[in-house]
């Protein structure tokens, strides 16, 4: 099973001090952040994107590129890539330009956005979310897959003889992950698919996630990519340690109480009762998170949200030490104890992705670009389209 | 005999409150005409001034915990619904509406309403046709024809409207609600995942 960390890019006010760092601090702390998980040993940073204040994070694939070179083992990915209001086209090169630098220690999940007026400043509608998510991820995998794609559709301009470049490292596209909260379209396009499915369960009760992945296991089942508990589900967390519990609530509460998204609403303790937010010792994390396959059946990711709120690098570095050596082994090696043989330890790796499709037939050892792609034909085609102009 | 669900909500915010005096008594006439028809009505309460902070804490979280997760429920299996609001500056409370506002759109449409409203005076009665009935026309309520005002003076024996009563208006009021909702199916449990598209329709549409 894998565990990371996963960042909304907010720049928000320390409480605690009045402090509130800039854009450029803030973008600078996620790749501290980001390093430091991978030196920590944490499987997987993931960046949201946002294309508003008070959020930093609007140009992933810059910063995972970046991060692609000075981290080792992390899997850089996304948390979401928005598949609406992006123009699939670029997805498709960006994406697949991260997977060549990364090597394939990469991928990315797609989500819709749900901050109105960010539709209709890149043209689109919101009301249109859940078609343009469908249409445009349809495009992005045909781009990633086909060669040569010709394409006409409902939401962008039409494509004759295009050809997506970089191709995607030996031919196999990056892992997709399709997030939603409460969109039950999203998980049937994850099912329709055999992609991934993220529940953002941070701000939901976990009998609403377990539902909702437990019918996008049902749907993964129906159209043929496995068993129901075969299907590969990740889910969000929000955790705030410290090793005298006591300590965790006295520090965590001055930010949760005025924190954007929950703030001045409901008491920590109700919150935490209520969502998987869990404030106190490592042990209660190890606890309360170790179980939670109980509701959601055996899953592959784990992703915790841990700079956010204000709360100054200092400390959400030493989050991540604390997450890393105190409850990551545990839940690693608890998770693996109780894991049937058939069920997926963690999301394909690029390297099984590939042996997969080379034993489906699908990629040649070694592909080879045979046409001039810019034009869609041949050498002695133009050649002879040559001739016919100067005859 | 069959069974029906009904769901009174009341956003009074005193007590004893007027407001639940006519929910109450909205109920009661609502289930003596169902069982005039051998049906049996399963009532249940929702005091809006016990959830007050709960109301506030969804609005702010984006999901009902606790008792108000299950009022929410409440309404959205409900085969009829009676929905009582005293009228503050010339509408319905904030808290009425605030709970509105946390159902899903759809959580009411179709349902039989029946609209009530409390006021220290007959001047505020038509805040029901102006404020409520779009309210619930929007959510595609399925608004009763009758809707019942009471006035501080409808609730003495002298007094308030004289030629038609308030015990009367109830009266009729309940039988309306009651006919409609004798007249239908029992609502069916419906789930988030019921209606979920195939792909290959979402992909073709």
């Amino acid at each position: 099973m894998q565990f990371g960390i996963f960042s909304v890019g907010d720049v928000t006010t320390d409480p605690t001090t009045g402090r509130t760092p800039d854009d450029t601090e803030r973008v600078r702390s996620m790749l501290t952040i980001a390093k430091h998980a991978d030196e920590a040993g944490l499987d997987v940073f993931a960046t949201g994107e946002h294309h508003n204040p008070p959020f930093v994070p609007s140009s992933p694939t810059t910063m995972l590129g970046y991060l692609a070179g000075v981290t080792k083992n992390i899997t850089l990915s996304t948390s979401t890539t928005l598949i609406t209001t992006n123009d699939p086209v670029r997805l498709a090169e960006e994406y697949a330009m991260l997977q060549v630098i990364a090597d394939g220690r990469m991928d990315l999940m797609m989500g819709r956005g749900n901050t109105g007026p960010v539709y209709p400043w890149f043209g689109q509608d919101i009301r249109q979310g859940i078609p343009l998510a469908i249409e445009n991820y349809a495009l992005l995998r045909r781009l990633w897959t086909e060669d040569v794609v010709d394409w006409s559709g409902k939401f962008r301009t039409p494509l004759q003889g295009f050809t997506s470049t970089p191709r995607p490292l030996d031919g196999v596209p990056p892992f997709v992950w399709h997030g939603s909260i409460r969109s039950p379209e999203i998980a049937e396009q994850a099912a329709y698919y055999g992609d991934g499915f993220f529940h953002n369960a941070i701000f939901w009760p976990m009998e609403h996630t377990a539902q909702m992945v437990n019918f996008y296991r049902q749907r993964f089942e129906h159209y043929g990519h496995g068993s129901a508990d075969q299907a590969i589900v990740g889910l969000g967390g929000q955790v705030f340690m410290d090793r005298d519990s006591q300590r965790a609530v006295d520090r965590f509460r001055p930010y949760f109480d005025v924190a954007p998204v929950y703030g001045h609403g409901p008491s920590l303790e109700d919150f935490a009762a209520q969502t998987p937010l869990t404030v106190g010792s490592p042990q209660q994390v190890i606890d309360r998170y170790g179980a939670f396959y109980q509701q959601v059946g055996h899953y592959q990711r784990q992703l915790f949200l841990m700079d956010h709120a204000g709360l100054p690098l200092k400390t959400v570095l030493e989050q991540i030490d604390l997450l890393a050596e105190e409850v990551v082994p545990v839940l690693r090696r608890e998770a693996e104890a109780v894991r049937p043989a058939h069920v997926p330890a963690a999301p394909p790796s690029h390297a099984e992705r590939v042996a997969a499709a080379r034993t489906a037939g699908e990629v040649h050892e070694q592909s080879v670009a045979a046409a001039d792609h810019w034009t869609g034909r041949t050498a002695e085609d133009d050649v002879e389209a040559a001739d016919a102009v100067t005859r | 005999m069959s069974e029906r669900s009904i769901v009174v909500i009341s956003s009074g915010l005193s007590q004893p409150s007027s407001t639940r005096l006519l929910a109450d008594r909205l109920a009661d006439a609502t289930v003596a005409e169902l069982a005039a028809r051998g049906i049996t009505a399963n009532v249940r309460t929702v005091e809006l001034r016990d959830l007050a902070h709960e109301v506030v804490n969804a609005m702010l979280t984006g999901f009902a915990a606790g008792d108000l997760a299950a009022a929410v429920e409440a309404v959205k299996g409900a085969d009829g619904v009676i929905a009582v609001t005293p009228i503050f500056s010339a509408s319905y409370a904030g808290l009425f509406k605030s709970f509105v506002d946390i159902l899903e759109p759809d959580a009411l449409a179709g349902v039989p309403v029946l609209l009530g409203a409390t006021g220290g005076s007959a001047r505020h009665s038509l805040a029901i046709d102006y404020a409520l009935r779009p309210l619930f026309g929007y959510l595609r309520a399925d608004v009763q024809p009758t809707a019942v005002f009471a006035a501080t003076d409808d609730w003495a024996t002298a007094g308030g409207d004289q030629s038609h009563p308030l015990p009367a208006r109830i009266r009729r009021a309940g039988r309306e609600l009651a006919e409609t909702v004798a007249d239908r199916e029992p609502a069916a449990p419906t789930g988030l995942y019921d209606a979920v598209p195939s792909f290959t329709d979402l992909l073709g549409g």
